[in-house]
């Protein structure tokens, strides 16, 4: 089991965010988070990614209990995120973006080619690389955020929203490679609004509502349930 | 392994070992040429290079953390001006105890005094570090306007700490009878609490800086700060400026290097006092800490473009410059005006360019053969 959430409780102030979450992600995967506005779905990775102090509950990666420790400990262990709304420095170039991406990676010797291989997968980024990162369009900074969070290596890649504010081809776009990336060896931990999209590429899938998983198994299955398709699939 | 078509950021080409010691070559040659330039000069342009050579380290330094890092500090004269204190005080008693005076001939290009203001500039520059410590821990849980606030604090504590030190020790003898320690304020010890002047000032300081001195420093606080925002140091700073959150995610440690880029900003800021203190016909005084010194720093930094190194030393030669013109309004008694004009000149700039001169990019980023895109 590559992170195993169990009882996980997350307040924001006096507000309960989650209460009692448990999740896990073998290796290999892509799970998938689907839910609605203020499910909780954000709030998860980021208490995953250390970016947030639980208040209960644990969160194990690779059988070790992180719960607690500082999101960058975490990316030199191998568990990157991507957060909601791309986080693009924006006054650096595309390169210098990427570069950042490696900051927590002691070996260099292999750089070249994860830079060459995060590169085949996003074209679109290696024809701007000395632009500055603030003036590429919506989709590109999207690739960027997901080529340079693959920069630190990870073993599991927190995803949030990818989908947001792009138009329909791009989306097709950024989950293929997504797809893609996974195939590469990376699991991915995926949280999605489009909640076709996130349950055609997953393997597994858990739906959110208020602060608690309320479904969980198979994306394909998840895909047909009929309450899944009431509220979350428009069908 | 495949090749790539671009050099990754901080993974450098190879190049002959000489070619590190160009940049420091150039500056120690930098450095002597303008020393041998004085006699060109007179006193009157010797003394205004010195106050650009001084600006310009503070501009630099203050840079580091308002530029690079984005934590906006409005007090960055009080690590000067401790730094200053603190390096005057190690050369005054220094020469007081072993010459029993503190004059200084002129015109020396590297004498035992200058060895003397080296020794103390460092040390200066050490003791300012560790304020910066100090102030940049609150910078973990401040922001924006709030840090603004705990940093000119900051500046303004050690005002009134500066007012409340002893006026200084006079004569060789005098010194000799003190204590170390001294409670009785009818005969203060000399090591605590130190005699510095009081709200009187700081007088007669050892006159050792030299524009050799003030310019080899400068091209060294450049090639310091050139290094380090190229380097992967200097990018994770320019990321937690640009986004904490994002930086975060990289793996950078947002706090540590927060409070490192203050460390960084204030070590060079009291070397940069260092040099003011020990400048032929200053008086440091108390309010030398205090907001308006402060200010004439953010706002070359501001004018510079936040972030650009170069730009921070061009709006540094560009204030002084503009100051000691308008010094020549005196005659016409037009004086109290210049402070009106700086404002307006900022007024102007905000509305023009509100990046600065450069914004974060450097001045050769402008030139069509380096030009990157995106840059205008």
């Amino acid at each position: 089991m590559l992170l195993n959430v169990t009882n996980l409780d997350v307040s924001y102030g006096a507000v309960k965010a989650l209460h009692g979450l448990s999740l896990e992600v073998d290796e290999g995967e892509i799970v998938t988070l689907i839910g609605c506005n203020g499910a909780g779905k954000s709030t998860t990775l980021r208490a995953v990614s250390g970016m947030l102090r639980p208040r209960g509950g644990s969160i194990a990666f690779e059988g070790q209990n992180v719960t607690g420790i500082a999101s960058h400990k975490l990316v030199e262990r191998g568990l990157s995120h991507v957060p909601e709304g791309r986080g693009i420095f924006a006054n650096l170039t595309v390169a210098e973006n990427l570069a950042l991406g490696a900051y927590a990676r002691k070996d260099r010797q292999s750089l070249a080619d994860d830079h060459e291989r995060a590169l085949v997968l996003f074209p679109r980024v290696k024809e701007r690389l000395k632009q500055l990162a603030g003036t590429l369009s919506g989709g590109e900074q999207q690739m960027l955020a997901i080529a340079r969070a693959l920069l630190a290596r990870p073993k599991l890649l927190l995803l949030d929203e990818p989908s947001l504010g792009l138009a329909p081809q791009l989306v097709q776009l950024i989950f293929s490679i997504i797809r893609e990336i996974n195939k590469q060896g990376t699991t991915i931990l995926l949280v999605e609004q489009n909640a076709h999209m996130a349950l055609a590429v997953a393997n597994r899938a858990y739906v959110l509502q208020s602060g608690e998983i309320i479904k969980s198994g198979p994306a394909k299955q998840l895909l047909d349930d009929p309450d899944v398709k009431r509220a979350y699939l428009g069908a | 392994m495949q090749t790539l078509d671009y050099a990754i950021p901080g993974t450098r080409p190879t190049q002959p070992g000489w070619v590190t010691f160009v940049p420091p070559l150039a500056v120690l040659m930098l450095a002597l040429l303008m020393h041998y330039c004085v006699p060109f000069l007179g006193a009157y342009a010797e003394r205004i290079m010195t106050d650009m050579a001084i600006a310009m380290i503070a501009a630099m330094s203050l840079t580091i953390v308002n530029g690079f890092t984005g934590q906006f500090s409005i007090g960055h004269a009080a690590f000067m001006a401790l730094g200053g204190y603190t390096a005057a005080w190690c050369s005054y008693y220094f020469c007081l105890r072993y010459w029993g005076q503190t004059a200084v001939v002129p015109g020396t290009l590297f004498g035992t005094h200058q060895l003397i203001l080296l020794c103390c500039a460092l040390i200066g520059g050490a003791v300012a570090a560790g304020a910066g410590w100090v102030v940049g821990l609150p910078s973990l849980r401040l922001r924006g306007d709030y840090l603004a606030i705990v940093t000119l604090g900051f500046g303004e504590i050690l005002r009134v700490l500066f007012q409340q030190t002893n006026s200084q020790a006079l004569s060789k003898p005098e010194l000799a009878n003190r204590p170390l320690f001294g409670s009785d304020p009818t005969n203060p010890g000399w090591v605590f609490p130190p005699g510095v002047g009081g709200s009187l000032g700081f007088t007669d300081i050892p006159k050792s800086t030299n524009l050799f001195l003030c310019y080899l420093l400068v091209g060294l606080t450049f090639l310091f700060a050139y290094r380090l925002k190229f380097s992967s140091l200097g990018r994770a700073l320019l990321s937690i400026r640009e986004d904490e959150i994002a930086a975060e995610a990289m793996g950078v440690n947002v706090t540590r290097l927060k409070v490192r880029a203050f460390m960084f900003a204030a070590f060079f800021a009291g070397i940069a006092g260092t040099l003011y203190a020990h400048q032929s016909g200053t008086t440091l005084r108390p309010i030398d800490s205090g907001f308006i010194r402060s200010f004439d720093i953010v706002i070359m930094v501001v004018l510079g473009g936040l972030g650009s190194i170069s730009g921070a030393l061009l709006a540094a030669v560009i204030i002084t410059g503009v100051t000691a013109a308008l010094l020549g309004l005196t005659d016409y008694g037009l004086l109290p005006y210049r402070m009106p004009v700086f404002a307006l000149v900022l007024i102007l700039m905000m509305i023009f360019r509100p990046k600065g001169l450069f914004g974060v990019h450097e001045i050769w980023d402008y030139l069509p053969q380096f030009g990157r895109k995106g840059a205008k």
